[in-house]
This record gives structure tokens, sequence and C-alpha cells, in this order.
């Protein structure tokens, strides 16, 4: 004992064994306990990480190939054919096709020459019928189809001729979201001004709980009440021609958001230290005038890392935009309507034939969004240290 | 977003299917069935009504979408898959690479796909050809089909729908639809919208109906206008019907599931196809 304390060091073994095990072993559990579920809910992230990313990553590798007229080989030349030459044709791995009998492989490829002759003339000679649609270039640059007068984003996956432009899904999604984040940030900002610093405490002791409780409301709730009541208000209001659009659909939104948005901004407001009030008061400032000028900016980083947050949220709100507005139009005008890429996914992807072009876009879809939802937390959490620090003086 | 995924057909009322249980018996056979959400009312009626007469079989039916169902026939998780369209060139083949056979095709009944307009609509018909135009976006005012001077708005379904795929293939002859049209999760909510839109059109099953005007429609310029009836889809005067089926893995077509699949397809089953609200088939592709 009097050799640790001379060195000023506790006797701390591997994992904290010596120290803990003897002297108190149930709190030794519980703390390993919770330090492996905190582990395995990191695991589980990283493995549905994993899981989206691999079912896209064929796409990536450009390895999918959604041309609609192929080269066939006519099973009778099954022979002229090297079995690796026949393996890629079917699209198969070696495992399954070293298990496979001829009339197996005879019936596939009877199948696909089948396929190709179900197609109808007219688009057997469409020029876009040799494109594989899965290309980047034809992910994100316009490109003029059969039948269209200009080069166009188009996002029709169903169909002959599978035309999988993701552009108008971003510009759908970053739509509604912005047209959310402009309804909701200043009234969500407004309202944690006013709770946090200017209302009685019986005032606030209502409006807090009150305003968080909007987000126990289901977004299919919201949406619903968007889809019914909302939209055909607005119409009589604004008069614009699409009944459904992304107007109403970034509103709702912006409902859904609120909590989120005022919540984090009320913390930030709040661990602004008195001092800084007090100082205000003291020289003489108003109320109103040390809110917005003194305790404002010095939550600012807070209430940016809440909006990033809301940001986020209203990425990956799917139900809300589902009920509401679904074309795949490419327009930035907010009363037409909007597809957002989560939208896109839940409609989809119970029809998509798995392991296809079209599943594979989808998860594409879904890494994007993981992506975006990644980096709008980092950015979000960034802040939120740049707040602690600064509010410590430690900057 | 999986999560999502599965929440939003968890909404989907169709797709909120229960899983019919009987006590089950020792030698019970058990049968499942699984694919198109168009279909799943159907299935569970005849579910029903089936283990009513037969209690020591055993079925199960849930939705989730046609190609839902065909991926579940590839890993054999259902017996049966109900779909609102043909097999795919590509699922055909995946299910030759999971069972060696091509699924066997069963017709067990027809729908027939209506285009409804508001109520206060003043146009009765329209051909196919002024369809088409209509849905790819090439008429946009209704007075150019002989109606009032205003601007259409087009409804459609979710491009994961068979009834999407018919309509594109049939009607719109495979072009694309107009991408400012709505997509719709379901014949319910097409109807829903034409009925509130003064300027909307849609599509969906005909035994669908209340809220919105059901159009007569004409196979060509020419040919007389047909309302869609049990009698004008049942005898394909009417333009735009469809089949829909049951596929089943050749080697479990047997005993029980080649029964009830008879059954099906047989007079008393084809009597609930009507009480559910699509069409019987013919009887010349009935069972005997």
């Amino acid at each position: 004992m009097s050799e640790h304390s001379q060195t000023g060091k506790r006797p701390i073994g591997w994992m904290g064994i010596h120290r803990g095990h003897k002297a108190r072993p149930l709190e030794w559990l519980a703390e390993k306990f919770i330090f492996l579920v905190s582990l395995s809910a990191i695991l589980v992230i990283f493995l549905i990480f994993l899981f989206v990313a691999r079912e896209a990553l064929p796409l990536f590798l450009g390895r999918m190939d959604s041309a609609l007229v192929k080269p066939v080989i006519p099973p009778g030349d099954m022979d002229k054919h090297t079995p690796e030459e026949l393996r890629q044709y079917l699209g198969l791995d070696a495992a399954k096709f070293k298990a496979m009998d001829r009339e197996t492989l005879q019936l596939l490829m009877e199948v696909k020459v089948e396929a190709q002759n179900e197609i109808p003339e007219n688009f057997r000679n469409d020029k876009d019928a040799r494109i594989n649609t899965t290309q980047w270039r034809y992910l994100v640059l316009p490109h003029q189809w059969t039948g269209y007068d200009q080069p166009e984003y188009i996002w029709q996956p169903v169909g002959q001729i599978h035309k999988y432009n993701i552009v108008p899904l971003f510009v759908g999604s970053l739509k509604t979201t912005l047209i959310g984040l402009l309804f909701a940030v200043p009234l969500a900002v407004g309202a944690a001004i006013y709770v946090s610093q200017l209302a009685r405490p019986r005032v606030r002791e209502i409006l807090k709980p009150t305003i968080e409780l909007l987000s126990g409301i289901p977004s299919v709730v919201i949406g619903f009440f968007a889809l019914l009541v909302m939209a055909t208000a607005f119409q009589h209001v604004f008069g614009y021609e699409t009944r459904l659009n992304a107007f109403v659909a970034g509103i709702a939104l912006g409902f859904a958001i609120i909590p989120i948005v005022f919540s984090i901004s009320e913390d930030a407001l709040t661990s602004v230290p008195r001092s800084y009030t007090q100082a205000a008061l003291a020289l003489g400032a108003s109320r109103w005038q040390t809110a917005w000028q003194v305790v404002l900016p010095a939550a600012l980083p807070g209430v940016f890392a809440a909006v990033i947050l809301g940001f986020g949220r209203a990425m990956g709100e799917t139900m809300i935009v589902l009920m509401v507005c679904s074309a795949s139009v490419m327009s930035w005008s907010i009363f037409d309507s909007a597809r957002s890429i989560t939208t896109t996914i839940a409609a989809e992807m119970a029809e998509a034939v798995s392991g296809g072009h079209h599943y594979r876009i989808l998860f594409m879809l879904g890494v994007l969004l993981f992506a975006v939802a990644f980096a709008s937390n980092m950015i979000a959490d960034v802040v939120m240290h740049r707040l602690k620090h600064r509010l410590e003086g430690k900057r | 977003m999986n999560m999502k995924t599965k929440l939003t057909r968890l909404i989907t009322p169709l797709a909120l299917t229960v899983a019919i249980s009987v006590p089950a018996l020792a030698h019970a056979g058990s049968i499942t069935v699984k694919g198109s959400d168009t279909m799943v009312i159907l299935a569970q009626k005849w579910a029903e009504v089936y283990m009513g007469k037969q209690p020591e079989t055993k079925i199960q039916v849930t939705g989730g979408g046609t190609g839902t169902g065909f991926a579940a026939l590839q890993n054999r998780t259902t017996d049966l898959c109900n779909a609102s369209r043909k097999i795919k060139a590509a699922e055909q083949g995946k299910c030759i690479e999971a069972f060696g056979a091509r699924p066997t095709e069963y017709k067990v009944a027809l729908d027939g796909l209506s285009v409804y307009l508001h109520a206060d609509n003043p146009v009765k018909e329209l051909s196919l050809e002024q369809l088409e135009s209509i849905f790819t976006g090439k008429i946009k005012n209704w007075k150019e089909v002989g109606g009032p001077d205003a601007a259409i708005t087009v409804y459609s379904r979710e491009n994961s729908s068979g009834t999407y795929e018919f309509f594109k293939e049939h009607v719109l002859k495979g072009k694309d639809f107009m991408a400012s049209a709505e997509t719709k999760p379901g014949t319910a909510a097409v109807l829903q919208a034409v009925a509130k839109d003064k300027g909307g059109i849609g599509y969906g099953g005909a035994a669908y109906g209340a809220g919105a005007k059901h159009l007569s429609v004409k196979k060509d310029g020419s040919s007389p206008a047909v309302e869609p009836t049990e009698e004008s889809v049942v005898n394909g005067s009417y333009p735009i019907s469809r089949h829909l089926f049951i596929y089943v893995n050749p080697k479990l077509d047997q005993g029980e599931t080649a029964a009830f699949l008879k059954w099906i397809r047989s007079d008393e089953g084809q009597k609930l196809v009507q009480e559910v609200g699509y069409y019987p088939l013919p009887q010349n592709l009935r069972a005997k």
C-alpha cells in the first residue's frame, strides 16, 4: 500500500482485473457487460453498413449489365464454347456452375434465348437497347432516350429499358429537406430562445415538454394529415396546380424535425454560463438584447449542430414524403412534385429481382444515404465539441 | 433503412397479412403461399374456405409483393407464389439454378383494369391511343379529348406494382409514364386521389370503384366503347384485362398442394374470386 502511494499509481492490471474483481466483483461485471453492449452496438452498425455496401458492390465495380439486347448463344452451340465462357455467359459463380448437370445448363440457356425473343420488335431496334444503363454516365448525366425531345434526367427503373438516373431523386430529397429546414429552423430556434431565455419558469415547464411531445407523433400520422388536410388547404391558399407537391411534403417534414432542432438548441442555449447573461444585464442590456446578442452567439455552434441533425433526420425520413408526393420529376420548383431517395428504396425494394440491377441500384442509393447521414452526423459532432471547448474557455 | 422499408410494408394495409393458423394435427400437411399484394385477400379467402373443408391441411398466406414471392420460391421458403404478372426470364433462370426446373404456371383468376376519372368530369370514353398520349404526357389538357379546359393530373401506381407494369406494357406500349405522374402505393390511394382531383386520371382494378367514375375504353378510334363489367372482362371485349397467376415448384406440385391448386381452379374456387372482387376464369381454363 505504501509503495503505491509513493509512486502515485494504483495497481491496475489487465482490463482492471486486479483492482476490480477483488474489491467489487459485481461492479466489475456490470462494467464489462456495459462495455460489451456498447461494443455490439458499434459492431451491428458496422455489419449493416457492410451488408448494404456488399449488395451494392457489383454496381460500383461496373459488373452489372442492364442492356436489353444481349448477344445469345443458342443452346445447340453449347459444346463450341469452353466451360469458362459458358459460366460467364450465364453469370454463375464457379461452385454453382460445377454443381449443375448438363440439362440444367441447357435449360438456363434456353431461358436466355426466350428472354431475348420476348423483346418487342420496336425495342429490339431501339438505339438505347444495347446500352448498359448502370454505367455512371447514365446514372448522373442526362441522356436523350428514344421518344424524348432533349437529353433528360429520367428515373424509370421498370420497363424494357431501365432508366436509372439518380439525379431527380437527389433533387427531390434535397428539395423537401430544405423546405422543411427553412420552415422548421426559424420556428424551432425562436421557440428555443423564448423558452430558455425569456419565458417565465411556469410557462417554460409547460412549453418545453409540449414541443418535445411533437417528436412522439409517428411520421405516418403526420404524412396522413398532410395528405388529407394540408394538401387541400394549401392548394386553396396558394392556388397551385399540382395538389401533392414538394412544398406540402416539406412543411410536413418540418413538423417532424421541429422537436429535434428545438430540443438540442434549447439545451445549447441553456448551457451558456449564467455569468454571460448576468454581465449583459448588469451593463444595461434588455432581456431581448441579452438573448439575441449575447446568448445566441455563444450557443451558435450548438444551434448549428441541431440544424445539421435536423437535416439528417429530414433526409432519412421516409413515410411523410412517401405518402405525400412521389413523382420522380426533375425540377427545382417547390410547387412541383418530388421523389426522395428513401421513398424510392421503400417503394421499390419489394419487387426488385433480388440480385438484379434494380436491386443493386437501390442498395447503392442506401450507401449514398449512409454517406450523407454519416457526414452530417460527423459535422454535428465536431461542432458540438467546439461548443463545449468554447464554453469551457479552452479555445 | 431496412427497418423503414419493413415499416412501410407493414403500414400498407394489403401487406398487413396475418398468417392464418389452425390447430396443427400431428400428420397435418402445411402449404405456404407468398407473393403479390394484389392477391393477398383473394388467397386468404381461398385458404380460409379450403381449410374449412379440409381441416387437416394448414395454409399460411403472406404478401410482400410478386418479386418477394419469386425470391421465396427460389429459396424454397414458400410452396406457392402468387403473381400479378408473368414470371420474368431472370426469375425463371434463378428458379432453374435453385431447383433445376421451370416453375409451373397456373392461371387462377382474371382482373380488369379500369381507368378512373373524377365524378364531375364529362369525358365518358377514350381510346387506348388517347390513354397512351395522356399517360405519357403528350396530351396535357382535357379539352384535347373533348373535355373542359383544365389541366390533366396523372396518377399512377408505384413501379413495384404488377399493375404498373401491365399498364405500361399494354396501354403505353412500353413507353415511359410522364415524369410528373404522381405514383401511389395502392389502388385505393389512386382512387382516393382521383376522387379529390377534378382534373385527375388514374388506373387500377375494376373491382375497386367507389368515389370515381370508370371510363369506357375503345380498342381503337373506330371500335365501340366498352364498359368494364364482369361480362366484358371475362369474354375479352374489354381491352385492358390480365390474368393472375400462381407459380409452383414442379417437384412440390403433388399431394395436398396439387389438390389445393386444382380446387382453386374448380367452379367452387372460382366462385370465391367473384366474392373478393376479381373475375373468374372462363370455363375452358378451369380445372375439371
